[in-house]
């Protein structure tokens, strides 16, 4: 049996969530493939070579990967699936975009979001914003599935596997990339931190957040929002965790101003500590909060700023 | 032009879900069922592209037993033209939903067919982008921004790092984010209206799709109880557990 794994990068930058999914394939096989496809992504590929376990990287550069387009990058895919017994992708919005396109275009069902492999046809995930928990099993001739990284340990660097370049151009005219607006941020990429500090309503508005931001540089934490902080304008949506935002599952959370609905936990009651700041201690997320500090938000974070 | 909303019926997004003791599947019995938001939003998109004067119809598709004909009515009293119904008892995958879609898009031929991009039962994320595959039509999956000129769909989609901006040629697919519009509510008037407007039944055997399952649910549980946590009585002392007792921080 051999694994592909389906590379997360921006054409710089392998991300984390690709040494995280080499993990969970190789409990699968210990042959695994990585597909880099991109444009200009030498590097990226030489990153992935770099991971434990990798057997082969299979890189393909042209233009029309560049932007990760479904079309393109299903296409592509399609065309190498033969070989493979099972093909991962990252449960993030680029996985999540083109492999229902690949499971649909071979014909068989896909597995969403798995968050334990148990063997080789049969996956754990959640579901109901992950107030339920199902063990499902797939027979179908290639597995398509997408990983939670979050419940993933990355697997390490050190390997040297060899590299080659794949001459696969599939564009499809009907697409056209027009523009990205990309959220800047010197801190950690939000899924891949270790501490996450979210504000929530609570936080009244958008210059509040720099509470937050004071006690994330001084943590070296990523900030986070719920999804009423998004609609309200505050923050950027990319920065929202929950069942519709980002899945996190850091050392530590800490939830400001955050009352704690079932969508909200979906994103985050994985994590291995969890703080609750909030003035209205029948807040729903002190019953999931290891350590919860009743009181006003505006008093106790410059506070805990000069205690960190 | 034409517009296809394929929704779906679902447990109220405020209901705590119970799994079953037998730990078959979660229990539905009593329990307060509705649109999917994300299907609500769909609904609303279409709606808004018809009082634009650009969709000239809207049609609602729904998959499952009959009690889904409550979930049409509601798309019509939002503003929704006609309804389909397709009639079938057993739970299907999203690829079985996706190939009974792709035989509605045949048949109909519409220009755009919006989707939610999940559902919030199943939260699959899959059925738009298998619909587009089989289908064979672009994709804008996430949308939070869609506008149709001149044979094209230019949709702004929700991605890690920010937002992303495609064009795509017309027919096509796009799914919707939470942050595309606020879906509106129905008034009674136009509740009242839904009830006359056309819902087709057919049952989904006739669509020739093998429905046969691909994914078998072996068991569902509930997922692990976190221990309950304690309050502290201020920053000092929480400082203090996290840096000793949980080892969080340095």
């Amino acid at each position: 049996m051999t694994v592909l794994v389906y590379a997360e990068h921006d054409n710089s930058q392998l991300k984390a969530d690709t040494a995280k999914l080499v993990s969970a394939a190789s409990q699968l096989a210990d042959d695994i493939h990585v597909l880099v496809a991109g444009e200009h992504c030498a590097q990226v590929a030489s990153q992935a070579a770099e991971l434990k376990g990798v057997t082969r990287v299979l890189q393909v550069n042209h233009s029309a990967y560049a932007h990760q387009l479904a079309e393109n990058c299903a296409q592509l895919v399609v065309s190498i699936a033969k070989d493979y017994s099972h093909i991962l992708a990252a449960a993030t919005t680029g996985g999540k975009n083109f492999m229902p396109r690949v499971a649909a275009l071979l014909d068989v069902a896909q597995i969403s979001d798995i968050i334990q492999i148990e063997n080789s046809a049969t996956f754990v995930r959640p579901i109901y914003a992950g107030n339920a928990i199902a063990t499902v099993s797939c027979n179908e001739p290639i597995k398509i599935l997408t990983i939670r990284s979050a419940a993933f340990d990355a697997v390490e660097t050190g390997n040297n596997a060899p590299v080659e370049t794949l001459d696969v151009i599939k564009e499809d005219p009907r697409v056209r990339f027009d523009s990205e607006q990309l959220t800047v941020s010197e801190r950690p990429e939000l899924t891949a931190a270790e501490v996450v500090i979210s504000g929530g309503r609570g936080m009244q508005n958008g210059e509040n957040f720099a509470l937050l931001e004071a006690i994330a540089d001084k943590l070296g934490a990523a900030v986070g929002a719920s999804r009423a902080a998004v609609d309200a304008g505050f923050v950027p949506n990319d920065m929202q965790v929950g069942q519709t935002g980002k899945i996190v599952a850091p050392q530590l959370y800490i939830a400001v101003g955050i009352s704690g609905a079932i969508q909200h936990l979906a994103g985050m009651k994985d994590s291995k500590i969890i703080v609750a700041i909030n003035k209205d201690e029948d807040a729903p997320i002190f019953q999931v909060a290891d350590y919860g500090l009743v009181g006003d938000l505006f008093e106790i974070l410059p506070e805990l700023e000069k205690a960190l | 032009m034409k517009i296809l909303v394929p929704i779906k019926r679902v447990i109220d997004y405020n209901v705590k879900v119970r799994v079953k003791p037998d730990n078959s599947s979660v229990d539905l019995t009593n329990t307060k069922m509705a649109m999917n938001p994300f299907c609500e939003i769909a609904v609303e998109e279409a709606v808004r592209l018809k009082e634009k004067g650009i969709a000239t119809e809207v049609l609602v598709v729904s998959i499952g037993d009959k009690t889904c004909q409550e979930q049409i009515r509601t798309a019509m009293a939002l503003g929704a033209d006609r309804g389909l119904h397709i009639d079938c008892e057993q739970p299907l995958d999203s690829l079985h939903v996706a190939k009974l879609l792709t035989k509605v898009v045949e048949q109909e031929q519409p220009q755009l067919i919006i989707l939610g991009k999940q559902s919030i039962d199943s939260d699959n994320n899959q059925t738009g982008q298998m619909l587009a595959a089989m289908a064979n039509l672009p994709q804008g999956t996430f949308a939070s921004e869609v506008s149709v000129e001149q044979g094209t769909v230019k949709v702004t989609r929700e991605i890690d790092g920010g937002l992303q901006t495609l064009v795509l040629t017309l027919p096509a697919v796009v799914t919707t984010d939470l942050r595309l519009n606020e879906p509106r509510y129905a008034s009674l008037p136009n509740i009242m209206k839904a009830k006359r407007k056309p819902l087709d039944v057919k049952p989904a055997d006739e669509f020739g799709v093998d429905l046969s399952p691909r994914v078998e649910i072996l068991k569902v549980t509930p997922p692990q109880k976190r221990s309950g946590g304690t309050k502290v009585s201020g920053v000092t002392e929480l400082v203090e557990k996290l840096r000793n007792e949980a080892k969080v921080i340095p």
